[in-house]
């Protein structure tokens, strides 16, 4: 077996493309993050963002492709490192101790898959606009696709606001225990720095939390309307 | 009778042992890979005998009985290992060691051996720090050293308070490479219940695995014993529960000498018995003696809390009686100090059976944090057992049972007088005369292991070519039969009592009738009494099971059975030794100050006993013990 | 004091186990655990029953011989090991479940014995360090700094229990080999052989089946020797370490 391909069938190997990808997405998120706060300086500002993030032509396929074999190679070894243990400890005990283990280490699955869940529903309302067909043709006055209006009418409905909001609690709950240990597994922590890397990452996790919330929430409080 | 030939190398004391391995007889590498040795046992004699020879190139089986090489109870030494490095620049050489550890020992063992011993001492520090083992450092990167009892200079490597664990772990490590590169064959689980002897020489042994019952024959060209001492004959020991004399006792009833039986080394430092429930003592490492100052009140039974006991209402007695070692004394004599507080009615804790190890002094002059550098974990320790806080009140302490320097007779090559049986360790006899000092038991393993018997075996197995037996051979029949008959006896009686009881029972009649102190009386009512214990033993005794599967019970029952046996031999050894020196004190024999009285003019030698068969009393075969370099002095701790 | 025991009982792999209920009685506060359980263990030999099955030995936590789980915790209540339990930390009358370790790796052998031979194997993978013994250069040659000796001491301290294993929800083993492998990173003697050590030490864990690691710290909650999981950070960093030099020599 190759060097390489040991790596890669180790036990150790298959978590840190874990915590790699779990960064490069991390990476996504901030920037998403960035550009959809712009939002906050009106619909100049949002607009112009989609409409020069589009005009970044092949780069934007370049990163888009990126992110998805992040996302799939972060899902995929999930689930393969998931039945391996599953394999090594086919038995639970009698009577259940949490043995320090933390609500959002253990709910690292669940909150997983409510984040994918929603990423699909969220490209189909807001990328590929099924949700509401009739928003494609929103444009604003210079022409350019009228994200602002599309945002604002999306989150006024309470469904989708409040299923946003869930799935942000989730992907807060999921970086509360994924930012730490992601660098425990690129051995970048030690016994004192561990609890300082818990700590900041759970207050990234809940800014994101905040970050992301605080759109449809300003919609709700009609900060934001058409 | 057998005449003992101790196979001294001639020559200064100091050249003996350079002269010896100049001149050993050897076997070229491409011969060693044709022998086979078996050794029995994988604490630190084992496991580094073990590697050591495997790396040599001979093919080894070590067995254990344990679920891992790693268990062995060396494991659980504390202190730390001495060694002649001098490294403190306080005045320490071979010579002292040597003398320190023959002094120690009340000038009862050999003086060839013990030289060797303090020799080899050295090697053994290098041998560990390549290994990786961790040794507490000083802060510019050299070894630290500590003191212990028994010395006055610092010459105690140590690794916490968990020294015996890192030597360990070494050897451990070292073996696992052996067993990696495929020259040891590791049998775990497997416990040795007899020795097979062909034509006078040790060649095989039978084992049971203890996981499926089954008993298997081992035949090799060698067999090497390191299976540690019998101090758990006593039941209530320092030992792990594990601890047995099986190997060696088989080993005695095939014809090797059992030596010294009655030299018991009671540790002073443990932690006190608590109820009639409990199924063994907590050493505190003797270390404590450095920081810590003994004392009990001055008034019988004063029922005072320590702390408002004050300065001049304390009897600091070990300080008083030995002002020069203070409460650093030696073990027997810091042990027979507390059983006699005791016995004044002085004594402290449930029972009155225990004395006060005080820090306060310590942590006034190194300040609660420097103590707890020092000794955190077995602070730790103490609190969890007793539920006290040795910062804020006197830790209370009691002598328990805790090495044993008996054991099997053997020569200056380690060998028995079985040719072929060699014994290591904690299971010979050869090193510590009647008393081990501190950090010493830890030195005596690994070098034994490591530097002296893979010279010494050369000596043997030049004269084995061609002296292959075989596992058919009926000596292999009878014994595998005998055990087996053995077992099947213990499985019939069909009894409700289990063991365990009655090795309690027995641990209780030796430590009252042949512990701290004996007397003719006292011994020879042991020896009454223990043939009662034994039969009822052998009509009451409960192994519920089967003999061909796992069975904790039947393992437990075949080792009392050997305790009871080998009880009755100490016994008789100690009535027979009409003195009194080390661990081994008569009443009769004492200084009107209540030192202990030796006679050299009547037992300046080594007790052997040799088996006679069922029912018979053994031979006692003396080897006299000639101190040619030193003079035999009377041990004074006091000035 | 008094308590009511549920106790796993099986006779070997192969059989269905189960819990068997026995009641302690007159069990004395300061009894251990494990005395408490010889008491049971001499009663079931009064009624000519079959004791129940477990392992122990030097009985002052050093050993690692001890592999039960009680109320759920491998080697129970409280730091230590099992045989440091003592009986005056539960309630009279209470219900105590005693269970062995559950980990696809430590395969039942009776009752609460298991077996745990994978440990062994993973340090013959690599776990020391290959010196001949007589060719050690004096032990002072190398001065080795108070701080590193210290810390390479704590992750020595391991006694290889099994209990980071059986408390880890995957059975992962990373605290037992990052411990062993940190033990040696950190000391000069243990250079030469780092980067085999850590890659043939973790091909060993994985072929013996052990989960893997995700940052739950379970193993470091029950850990009897209080290794920190930080020795797994360190786990992890030698084997990428390793791994990308032999990738590019």
């Amino acid at each position: 077996m190759s060097s390489l391909h040991c790596f890669f069938n180790s036990s150790i190997g298959r978590k840190w493309i874990v915590s790699i990808t779990g960064l490069a997405l991390i990476g996504f998120i901030t920037v998403h993050l960035l550009g959809n706060l712009s939002i906050f300086l009106g619909p100049d500002a949002v607009n112009g963002y989609a409409a020069n993030l589009h005009h970044l032509g092949k780069l934007l396929w370049i990163a888009r492709l990126g992110l998805i074999a992040a996302a799939v190679l972060h899902i995929y070894f999930t689930m393969l490192l998931w039945r391996e243990n599953r394999q090594a400890h086919p038995q639970k005990y009698a009577v259940k101790q949490t043995l320090e283990t933390t609500l959002y280490a253990r709910t690292m699955r669940l909150s997983g898959l409510v984040v994918f869940g929603f990423v699909l529903f969220h490209l189909a309302q807001f990328t590929w606009e099924w949700v509401n067909p009739e928003s494609k043709e929103w444009m604003d006055a210079a022409g350019r696709h009228d994200v602002y209006r599309m945002l604002v009418s999306g989150f006024s409905n309470p469904w989708v606001a409040g299923f946003y909001l869930l799935s942000v609690g989730f992907l807060a709950l999921h970086l509360s225990h994924g930012i730490a240990s992601l660098f425990q597994t690129l051995g970048l922590t030690s016994e004192k720095l561990r609890p300082r890397f818990e700590c900041a990452g759970k207050i990234v996790a809940w800014t994101f939390f905040l970050g992301y919330a605080s759109i449809p929430v300003s919609v709700f409080l009609k900060l934001l309307s058409n | 009778m057998i005449e003992l030939d101790p196979k001294i190398p001639t020559g200064p004391l100091e050249k003996k042992w350079q002269h010896f391995k100049e001149h050993a007889k050897l076997v070229n590498p491409a011969n060693k890979r044709k022998f086979r040795v078996i050794v029995v046992g994988s604490g630190l004699a084992g496991a580094s005998a073990a590697a050591t020879l495997a790396e040599q190139g001979y093919n080894v089986d070590c067995f254990c009985f344990q679920d891992s090489p790693r268990r062995a109870h060396s494991i659980a030494a504390q202190g730390g290992i001495n060694a002649a490095k001098n490294y403190q620049n306080d005045g320490d050489s071979v010579w002292r060691l040597f003398y320190d550890t023959l002094k120690g020992g009340d000038f009862r063992a050999r003086e060839a051996n013990v030289h060797r011993l303090a020799e080899v001492s050295r090697n053994i520090i290098d041998q560990c720090v390549a290994q990786g083992v961790p040794f507490a450092r000083e802060y510019g990167g050299q070894l630290a050293n500590r003191s212990f009892g028994g010395a006055q200079v610092s010459r105690t490597f140590y690794a916490r308070g968990q020294t015996g664990q890192q030597l360990l772990l070494g050897a451990y490590a070292s073996l696992s490479h052996q067993i990696k590169s495929g020259r040891v064959k590791m049998h775990t689980h497997s416990e040795m219940l007899d020795l097979v002897v062909v034509d006078g020489h040790a060649k095989g042994i039978i084992v049971r695995n203890l996981l499926t019952g089954e008993l298997t024959r081992h035949a090799a060209d060698t067999v090497m014993l390191a299976t540690g001492g019998y101090s758990n004959l006593y039941y209530l020991s320092t030992n792990a529960r594990g601890c047995n004399t099986t190997a060696i006792w088989r080993a005695y009833k095939r014809g090797a000498l059992f030596a010294n039986p009655c030299y018991t080394q009671i540790h002073p430092t443990c932690i006190p018995v608590a109820g009639d429930f409990q199924s063994k003592l907590t050493l505190m490492s003797e270390s404590l003696r450095n920081d810590g100052r003994v004392w009990v009140p001055k008034k019988k039974g004063d029922q005072r809390a320590p702390q408002d006991i004050p300065e001049e209402e304390r009897d600091y007695y070990l300080e008083r009686k030995y002002p020069a070692y203070g409460n650093l004394a030696p073990r027997d004599i810091s042990s027979r100090s507390a059983k006699e507080v005791c016995d004044e009615g002085r004594g402290v804790g449930p029972g009155g059976l225990g004395v006060y190890l005080d820090f306060k002094d310590a942590i006034a002059r190194l300040g609660k944090k420097g103590v707890e550098e020092r000794y955190g974990n077995l602070f730790e320790m103490y609190e969890n057992i007793t539920g006290e806080n040795a910062y804020e009140r006197p830790m209370r302490i009691f002598p328990a049972l805790h090495y044993t320097m008996g054991g099997l007779w053997v020569d200056y090559h380690l060998m028995s007088n079985l040719p072929g049986l060699y014994v290591l360790g904690e299971a010979n006899f050869s090193d510590h005369g009647a008393n081990r000092l501190g950090a010493s038991a830890l030195m005596q393993g690994l070098a034994d292991g490591y530097f002296i018997v893979p010279y010494t075996l050369g000596e043997y197995l030049s004269t084995q070519f061609g002296n292959k037996v075989t596992t058919d051979s009926p000596e292999f029949e009878e014994a595998e039969a005998a055990v087996r008959g053995r077992m099947n006896r213990l499985l019939e009686v069909r009894g409700t009592v289990s063991s365990e009881q009655f090795h309690r029972e027995l641990g209780t009649l030796l430590w009252e009738k042949c512990g701290m102190a004996r007397s003719r009386e006292s011994l020879l009512e042991a020896l009454t009494e223990i043939p009662k214990i034994r039969e009822r033993f052998w009509n009451e005794v409960g192994v519920p099971g089967t003999g061909s599967s796992f069975n904790q019970a039947l393992e437990a029952a075949g080792r009392v059975a050997d305790f009871f046996e080998l009880g009755e031999l100490l016994c008789r050894d100690a009535l027979t030794r009409e003195e009194s020196c080390g661990g081994h004190f008569r009443v009769e024999y004492q200084l009107p100050d209540g030192e202990a009285l030796r006679n050299d003019d009547q037992f300046n030698c080594v007790h052997a006993w040799q088996y006679q068969g069922e029912g018979k009393e053994p031979t006692l075969i003396k080897e006299p013990l000639n101190y040619e370099f030193v003079h035999p002095a009377t041990r004074n701790y006091k000035h | 004091m008094n308590f009511h025991l549920r106790i796993w009982r099986q006779d070997h792999e192969k059989v269905k186990g189960f819990f068997e209920e026995i009641e302690a009685v007159n069990i004395p506060a300061d009894a251990s655990f494990l005395e408490m359980l010889d008491m049971v263990n001499n009663r079931l030999i009064e009624k000519q029953k079959v004791p129940v099955a477990f392992e122990s030995d030097c009985r002052e936590g050093i050993c690692g011989t001890c592999s039960m789980v009680i109320n759920g915790i491998p080697q129970g209540p409280g730091r230590g090991a099992a045989c440091q339990v003592y009986m005056r930390s539960f309630c009279d009358g209470e219900t105590i479940t005693v269970e062995p370790y559950r980990a696809a790796s430590f395969p039942i052998i009776k009752d609460l014995v298991t077996n745990r031979k994978a440990y062994d194997r993973i340090v013959q993978a690599g776990g020391f360090i290959s010196e001949h013994t007589g060719g050690a250069p004096d032990a002072s040659a190398t001065l080795i700094g108070k701080h590193e000796a210290d810390r390479a001491m704590d992750a020595a301290a391991c006694i290889g229990c099994g209990a980071c294993a059986a408390a880890c929800p995957n059975s992962s083993a990373m605290l037992f080999v990052g411990a062993k492998v940190t033990h040696l990173a950190l000391l000069p003697q243990g250079q030469p052989e780092r980067k085999e050590r850590a890659l043939n030490m973790v091909r060993a864990m994985d072929e013996e089946g052990f989960g893997n690691c995700s940052n739950y710290y379970a193993c470091e909650a029950v850990c009897p020797a209080n290794i920190s999981a930080s020795v797994i950070a360190t786990l992890n960093r030698e084997y990428v370490a390793a791994a990308c030099r032999s990738v590019a020599e």
